[in-house]
Parts: C-alpha cells; sequence; structure tokens
C-alpha cells in the first residue's frame, strides 16, 4: 500500500531533520553545515535605509520611500507624483544610483491576484519614473502582493499603510 | 544553486506544532446512525482505532457514530453480535473488528454490519507494515466504510499541505507544512525568512510545487519529498507565481511576467519547456488544470474586475465564466470537473462559492468577511479554504452541500491548504 511507503519516507526526512542541530537542514547537501547555510543567507528585512549616495550627489535623495495607493487601483495620488518628483530628479541627477520598486497591497484579494497587483503598482511608479527622464536600468521592479504588511489588523487604517510601493536602494 | 536555494531551509519537525485543533459544527439532522464498537486491540498500539474511525466518519457529516458508553454490548467479531441489541438503538450499521498478531506481522480485520438484515456487508484484512503508524490504518478504513455505504470514495487516508506564518511583520518565519487529513501529525516541509506562497500537491503526492522568495525575488521551486530534494524550477524577472499540476503530473502551469505582465504559461516539468497560454496586458493568474486535462480555469482582470475564464489547455481565445458578485477569484474544479470552487467577492466580502459549471448556479459556501484558497477533498464532497479567526488566519472545511463544517485552527497564521489526493 502506497500510504506506508510516503509515511517511512516522511520519516526519514524526519530523521535527517533530527540529526542537523537545529532541526533544519540546508537545501543543498554540498555546503558544510547547517550554520554556515544559514548564514550565509541574508533574510529579508524590508527595504534598507541605507544609502549609496555619494557627496557628488546634485539632487539629493528624497526621505519618502513610500507611495499609498486606493483599493484594488494602481492609480498614483497627486501626493505620490509629487514624492515621485523628487526620486526622479534624485536618480536623473545620479545616473549610477539604483532603486527597487516594492510593490504591496492590503489582505483583501486572493494571495497571487494580490502579487499580480503590487507588480502593477510597481510598475505605475516606474513609468512615472521614466516618464520624467529617468533611466529604466536604474530601476528594477518586484511584488510581495499581501505577503508583507507593514500594520496588521482588518480595518481601512491598517490596509491603507500596507497598499503601497517602497521605493528602496 | 546554493546560493539560489539559500533563503529555505528544508526540515521536518514533529513537535513543530502542537497540532491544528479542530472544532466541528452542523450535520446530524441528515446523518446516518452507526456504531464502531471498540475493536479488540491491546492498549499499548498508542492509538484507539475505533476513535479515529469515528471521528472521521462524524467529520464528513454523514454519519452519527454512537458513543461507546451507549453500546449494550461490545462484540468484536460479526458471530458475536445480537443484532436485536443494536435495532433497539437505531443503528443502521455496525462495524466490529480486531487487531492480529501473524508472528510480527499485525493486521486489522473488521466487518460491516447491516443491522436490519442482519447481514455483514464487508469484510476486510488490512495489513499494518509499521505499527508505530496505525492512523493511517484507521483513516483507511473509515475511507472503506464510507465508501460501502454511500459509493463514494472516502477522503479520510489524505493529506493536507498548507502555509503557516509565525511572528510579526518582518519577523515573520514561513513554513510549508504537510498534515493528515484531520490536521493530525504535521510536518515542517521547508522553513524561510521570506514568504512561502501557493503549495500545489502533484497528482501522485510525491512532489509539492510552491512559490518562494530569494531577497526579494520569487522563484518556483518543486520539492521531492521523500528524498527532500528541492530544484528552482522557474526564476524568471518579475513574478514566478501560482503553479497548478495537469492531471497527468508531466506540465505546470503557472504565472510568469517577465513579457511585460502576468500571463500563464504552460512548462514541462521534466524538460521547463515553455509555451505561453494566456496573452493580454489585464492580470492572468491562478490558473487550475480541468480534471480531463483539456482546459484551465484562471482569474484575470480583463473585463476591469477579476474574473474567472476558461481557456483550452491547447490554447485559443479565453471565455468569462464567472458573472454573479464583484469579483470571483482563484478558481479549483472537482475532482469531477462539475465544479469551480472560487472566491466570490461582494459588499458583505470574501466568501468561498461552488459554481455548477452546467446549470451555472453559485451556491455560497462561507460567510466571509476574509474567506480564500478553497481546496477540494479528494472525493469533492468537502471543500477545505482558510479564513480570518481569533488567533489569526485558520483553516475551515464545510461539505460541498454547506451543511457541516469545521475550523482547523493553531497559534499564527494558517492559510493557503491544499488537499492531496486519495492515499489508498
Amino acid at each position: 500500500m502506497k500510504v506506508f511507503i510516503k509515511c517511512v519516507a516522511l520519516a526519514g526526512l524526519l530523521t535527517l531533520a533530527a540529526c542537523a542541530k537545529d532541526e533544519t537542514r540546508p537545501a543543498d547537501e554540498s555546503t558544510a553545515t547547517p550554520e554556515a547555510d544559514t548564514s550565509s543567507t541574508t533574510p529579508y528585512s524590508g527595504p534598507s535605509a541605507g544609502s549609496s549616495v555619494t557627496s557628488a550627489a546634485m539632487a539629493s535623495m528624497p526621505n519618502v520611500r513610500i507611495v499609498h495607493f486606493a483599493f484594488d487601483s494602481s492609480e498614483i495620488s497627486s501626493d505620490g507624483q509629487t514624492l515621485i518628483e523628487g526620486w526622479a530628479a534624485y536618480l536623473s541627477a545620479n545616473a549610477d544610483a539604483k532603486v527597487r520598486l516594492e510593490g504591496h497591497c492590503d489582505e483583501r484579494g486572493t494571495r497571487e491576484y494580490n502579487v499580480g497587483l503590487g507588480e502593477r503598482r510597481a510598475n505605475a511608479v516606474l513609468q512615472a519614473l521614466t516618464s520624467r527622464g529617468v533611466s529604466q536600468r536604474q530601476i528594477s521592479v518586484s511584488s510581495f502582493g499581501e505577503e508583507r504588511p507593514v500594520a496588521e489588523g482588518h480595518d481601512e487604517a491598517v490596509w491603507q499603510q500596507n497598499r503601497r510601493v517602497e521605493i528602496a536602494n | 544553486m546554493k546560493k539560489a536555494l539559500a533563503g529555505i531551509l528544508l526540515g521536518a519537525c514533529a513537535q513543530a506544532h502542537a497540532g491544528l485543533e479542530i472544532t466541528v459544527s452542523g450535520g446530524e439532522t441528515a446523518a446516518r446512525p452507526i456504531a464502531i464498537v471498540p475493536f479488540a486491540q491491546s492498549t499499548d498500539l498508542g492509538v484507539n482505532l475505533a476513535d479515529i474511525i469515528s471521528a472521521d466518519l462524524a467529520r464528513s457529516g454523514q454519519f452519527q457514530p454512537k458513543a461507546p458508553g451507549d453500546m449494550l454490548e461490545k462484540p468484536t467479531d460479526a458471530a458475536q453480535v445480537n443484532f436485536r441489541n443494536w435495532r433497539a438503538l437505531n443503528i443502521d450499521n455496525i462495524v466490529v473488528g480486531q487487531v492480529r498478531r501473524n508472528g510480527g506481522k499485525l493486521s486489522v480485520r473488521f466487518q460491516l454490519l447491516d443491522v436490519l438484515r442482519a447481514q455483514t456487508l464487508a469484510g476486510y484484512d488490512v495489513d499494518v507494515p509499521d505499527p508505530r503508524r496505525l492512523r493511517p490504518v484507521a483513516h483507511q478504513i473509515a475511507d472503506l466504510i464510507y465508501e460501502k455505504l454511500t459509493g463514494v470514495p472516502g477522503y479520510f487516508n489524505s493529506q493536507i499541505a498548507y502555509v503557516a506564518a509565525t511572528g510579526e511583520l518582518k519577523n515573520r518565519l514561513f513554513q510549508i507544512v504537510i498534515a493528515d487529513a484531520d490536521g493530525v501529525n504535521p510536518v515542517t516541509v521547508a522553513t524561510s525568512r521570506e514568504p512561502l506562497m501557493s503549495p500545489a500537491w502533484s497528482p501522485d503526492r510525491t512532489q509539492l510545487a510552491y512559490v518562494g522568495f530569494e531577497r526579494g525575488r520569487s522563484a518556483i521551486y518543486v520539492h521531492t519529498l521523500a528524498s527532500g530534494e528541492l530544484k528552482r524550477f522557474v526564476q524568471e524577472k518579475g513574478i514566478n507565481g501560482a503553479p497548478a499540476w495537469s492531471p497527468d503530473g508531466r506540465q505546470l502551469a503557472v504565472t510568469l511576467s517577465f513579457e511585460r505582465n502576468p500571463d500563464i504559461y504552460v512548462m514541462d516539468v521534466a524538460t521547463g519547456a515553455r509555451r505561453q497560454l494566456t496573452q493580454h496586458f489585464a492580470i492572468d493568474t491562478e490558473p487550475a488544470w480541468s480534471p480531463d486535462g483539456k482546459q484551465l480555469a484562471f482569474t484575470s482582470d480583463r473585463g476591469g474586475q477579476p474574473q474567472i475564464y476558461m481557456v483550452n489547455a491547447s490554447g485559443g481565445d479565453a471565455r468569462r465564466v464567472t458573472f454573479e458578485g464583484k469579483q470571483n477569484l482563484r478558481a479549483r474544479y472537482s475532482p469531477d470537473g462539475k465544479l469551480l470552487a472560487l472566491v466570490n467577492v461582494d459588499e458583505t466580502g470574501y466568501r468561498i462559492a461552488v459554481l455548477d459549471l452546467a446549470s451555472r448556479d453559485l451556491r455560497i459556501l462561507s460567510s466571509g468577511p476574509l474567506d480564500e484558497s478553497p481546496s477540494f477533498a479528494p472525493n469533492g464532497a468537502v471543500v477545505i479554504y482558510a479564513a480570518q479567526g481569533r488567533q489569526g488566519a485558520e483553516l475551515a472545511t464545510v461539505s460541498v452541500d454547506g451543511r457541516i463544517r469545521q475550523r482547523l485552527s493553531q497559534p499564527g497564521d494558517v492559510r493557503e491548504p491544499t488537499w492531496s489526493s486519495l492515499i489508498r
């Protein structure tokens, strides 16, 4: 009966796991230890506040990094446009500077659809930047959908914060 | 390879969770009375077979098992049964059995009896290859009883995979967990500090496909459960999401956006060769194969709002199939291909519904407000989904007729449940 083959297989995985000190084991057997593998990984902890801008910068880097959106929308508000204006000036003046646009959604809607919606929002910001003369080479786009909220809860005040594009560098 | 997979740790730890806590409600009115008489078995086996079988049958909503304390006799073989004792209790069927030891081998012999006709309907001997794993045997017995009495295969000896997320916001830890269909024996098979999403069973249950992120970049992985091998199946620029196995297990439908916006692609599992199935500037995502492999349902907002569309597996024009409610998303076919389970959206929120593809009737199965990720049990009688509970996101099941419900919860978020095929 297949069930038992399966169960033995899972039990085998359990045994392997138990051998690793921290009850996890690296995905790649060729790495030395679970510890080494874990430490080689930089856990993703959101966009860093670090700056790669040098003193040669002609336009200074804006300190606001988040563009907010209405529900199920990728339309950029006038506040958002103002913010993007500042980033466009900075990126145009600093051809070496790069940004990553991360699209996010609130918890409503299905998860994979929200990954699509988050990317659409990030692309809207990308287009707003390139239409102001920023080179596309300076910009990368990603989407986390609803998987990376900045606020927890189930009301509009929380949802509003989570519907966003983060401009990270 | 190492770098690519560095973010995801494979692992298993039986103690990772205390197990899902189950609450059942509804049912009973139309359920048929049955008695699973305690089997002749030694207590050192660790599990009470009759208890597990009774719990399975009760959860289905189709049966109302009698408590052992209400039984007038406790026979363990058909020859010992006094049918009058069971007619007096208005019991339709009884099950008697015993655990047998032949040399070093264990087996379970049980008989299913018809009380009114005083007949044996069926008798089985079920081998127990590993005495430490008796629960799957109990589930298998429950499946045999269910099928014999309802004419439909059971679903108890199957598994669910789901995503567990613990910790707050940026410190969140994501896990792919596999548990028995009753929520028992949860085993964590992968852990990551970055999101894990969209687990999908291969039809033969040997592999899971799921979405992970590596330093912010998404990828689709294929995880072979027995060996623990984790293969990065596709990692294009942009979205790599929503993997769905074809019924023959040879192809994966996926969502990719590297050609500018999310479209559905069909990829060969063995070779990675791919073809584009949908081509539209809208978001096309969340593909699901019909059981005959001839078409796929998917979510698209090409009409302004996300709705369910269908397209032939060979390609061509897509046709819209949902019209009720503001939005309809993430469809899954029933095993017989006649129904779609989906997320229906209106003013009251996000609710699970089933759409009858022939009659176009839409039946709402849950009350919302934030229900998502429906998945059919292997026999099509029950849908499991994720809902917002008191402790966070939790899992819920509902029978397709909407009559019986259960909740499966644990501390932290549990979501995106997906039901495996039946283990026979």
